[in-house]
């Protein structure tokens, strides 16, 4: 199922939270959705769910539009609200049946679709406990589970791992990278990393306008320097490098590693000069920008 | 629908308040009815549930916004309204099944004060001399009454996020719907029309039924009400909804 988001205003008051922001995402994507916060990533992925209504643009997932059939729309996505919100009083196969129920499911399709989603999810030692006595990482996994319960095609968390300590990020990330398949997701995250980790294409928001909708690649490709990172087995001599032309500076890392920032793709050259003049490389390779520094570029203030 | 009403009324019963408000009802009741000097049916003497009528309405104008003051403030302060908002479900089905589930548990703890009445009908004199249709009646009053009760809680309770404030506004309405405006009808510059104002109160219909007169009219007033306060609740959530 695809999402396309076209022309997407939402006001509160004065303040413009979501300034016409159009982007489409195709089956069998993973979007991650960024920006600093207030930026209206949660505002809009609730327009998307439906909970909030648009007060201008369309939002259609399948060519469905979210305005005129909310509760049609509604079976088709699952959602993890930013702050995972759940009855905390309620056991965890109780809550997830509870779910399962008003998607209208019953019986024993209900009761292996729950037990399916434990195991996917990694519940099983928790499964009997109360929502209210299991950690943040365990009800994260709760309120994913409660995503997933209807099997829906569209994906929407709403920072998945935030709080979470770094194993619980990971196992949580390869949660929805098992899940994702044959799904469209979008996530929001505040980790980079992440990003470059779980998704194809990055979308960013500033103040409710969009910034980029770029494929991760792209994002982090450098196009006016090029890093470009050299490992040699022994020391060498590598001056030579420093009067060339394309050359910007030539540092030394360590003693057998160096950073070569040129204004060109540079790396067949070197490895010419290097069989040339006899020395042992062991690597090189072009460095890419991190997602970090490409955030913070799209998203300060100036 | 189903759904929510299994989980509320899964969610009283594994909570203290469900018993809590069973218990002092039923523990109040009895002592108002069979022990207290002062309302007692023994001191009174006849075989008559008139004092069970009479007080059940005071006691549950306390007792039924304790059990619907949770209903949908909890919800909305704990953010799990949100989250049943991205589901496939209406606001008036979440609101029906709220409303349901109250309306069961209220019923739950009105059944056990049947015991009164057979326990009457066994002392009075000769054994069974008892109105029986009258009590039939009253009672048919009372979950007329309690329907319009817990109507009025569900709204309170889609007011604020918080059940204290919840369970006032509750009380209040349910007190001012109740004796509020038979109480205002008796004020003398209004004499003209305190038929009317008597007749918008409950007090007026319930006492009707609680005669044995099962009067249409006096049916369709609550449900009236109910439906009004019901109808009340899901425009509130609308409007939460759409000045979100």
């Amino acid at each position: 199922m695809s999402v396309l988001v076209k022309g997407l205003i939402k006001k509160y008051g004065e303040q413009t939270a979501v300034n016409d922001v159009s982007f489409e995402i195709k089956r069998g994507n993973i979007v991650g959705f960024l920006g600093p916060n207030g930026a209206g990533k949660s505002t809009t992925m609730k327009m998307i769910t439906g909970t909030l209504p648009a007060d201008a643009g369309i939002v259609e997932v399948d060519g469905i539009d979210v305005g005129q059939q909310p509760l049609e729309i509604k079976k088709h996505i699952g959602y993890l609200p930013e702050h995972n919100p759940l009855y905390l009083d309620m056991y965890v196969h109780e809550f997830l049946r509870f779910c399962g129920g008003i998607y209208g499911m019953s019986g024993k399709s209900l009761k292996s679709r729950v037990a399916d989603l434990v195991d996917l999810c990694g519940l099983q030692k928790e499964q009997n406990k109360q929502i209210g006595a299991l950690s943040k990482g365990y009800r994260q996994r709760v309120g994913l589970a409660q995503a997933l319960v209807h099997d829906p095609s569209v994906l929407i968390l709403d920072e998945p791992t935030t709080g979470l300590d770094p194993n619980q990020i990971i196992e949580i990330r390869n949660l929805i990278l098992s899940i994702s398949k044959d799904k469209t997701v979008l996530l929001s995250t505040h980790i980079m990393q992440e990003v470059q980790a779980l998704c194809n294409r990055a979308i960013i928001i500033k103040e409710g306008k969009l910034v980029a909708d770029q494929s991760v690649n792209e994002l982090t490709e450098e196009k006016e320097k090029f890093t470009i990172k050299i490992e040699l087995e022994k020391q060498a001599d590598l001056s030579f490098w420093t009067t060339h032309q394309e050359v910007n500076t030539l540092k030394l890392v360590t003693e057998t590693e160096y950073l070569l920032e040129t204004t060109k793709d540079i790396r067949k050259e070197i490895l010419n000069w290097v069989t040339q003049n006899d020395v042992d490389l062991v690597g090189i390779s072009l460095e890419k920008g991190n997602m970090e520094e490409v955030f913070h570029k799209l998203t300060q203030n100036n | 629908m189903w759904s929510i009403f299994t989980k509320e009324i899964n969610s009283f019963l594994n909570s203290l308040i469900a018993y809590l408000v069973m218990g002092v009802f039923l523990v109040s009741m009895g002592l108002l009815v069979w022990v207290f000097p002062d309302t007692a049916i023994f001191e009174y003497g006849y075989a008559d549930m008139g004092i069970f009528f009479n007080l059940a309405p005071y006691v549950l104008m306390f007792l039924i916004p304790a059990i619907t003051m949770k209903a949908l403030a909890e919800e909305s302060k704990s953010g799990t309204f949100e989250l049943l908002m991205t589901k496939p479900i209406t606001e008036l089905k979440l609101l029906l099944g709220k409303y349901l589930a109250g309306l069961v548990l209220v019923v739950i703890s009105l059944i056990p004060t049947l015991v009164y009445y057979f326990s009457l009908s066994y002392l009075s004199n000769p054994v069974g001399n008892v109105d029986s249709a009258g009590i039939m009646g009253a009672y048919i009053g009372l979950l007329f009454l309690v329907s319009a009760y817990t109507g009025i809680g569900i709204f309170a309770s889609s007011l604020s996020e918080n059940q204290i404030v919840a369970f006032i506004i509750a009380v209040f309405i349910s007190f001012i719907f109740f004796m509020g405006f038979s109480s205002i009808a008796d004020l003398p510059f209004i004499a003209e029309s305190s038929l009317q104002i008597e007749k918008a109160g409950m007090l007026a219909h319930y006492d009707s039924l609680g005669k044995g007169v099962i009067d249409f009219r006096d049916m369709l007033y609550f449900v009236s009400i109910t439906a009004l306060f019901l109808g009340a609740t899901f425009w509130v959530l609308k409007l939460r909804k759409w000045n979100s």
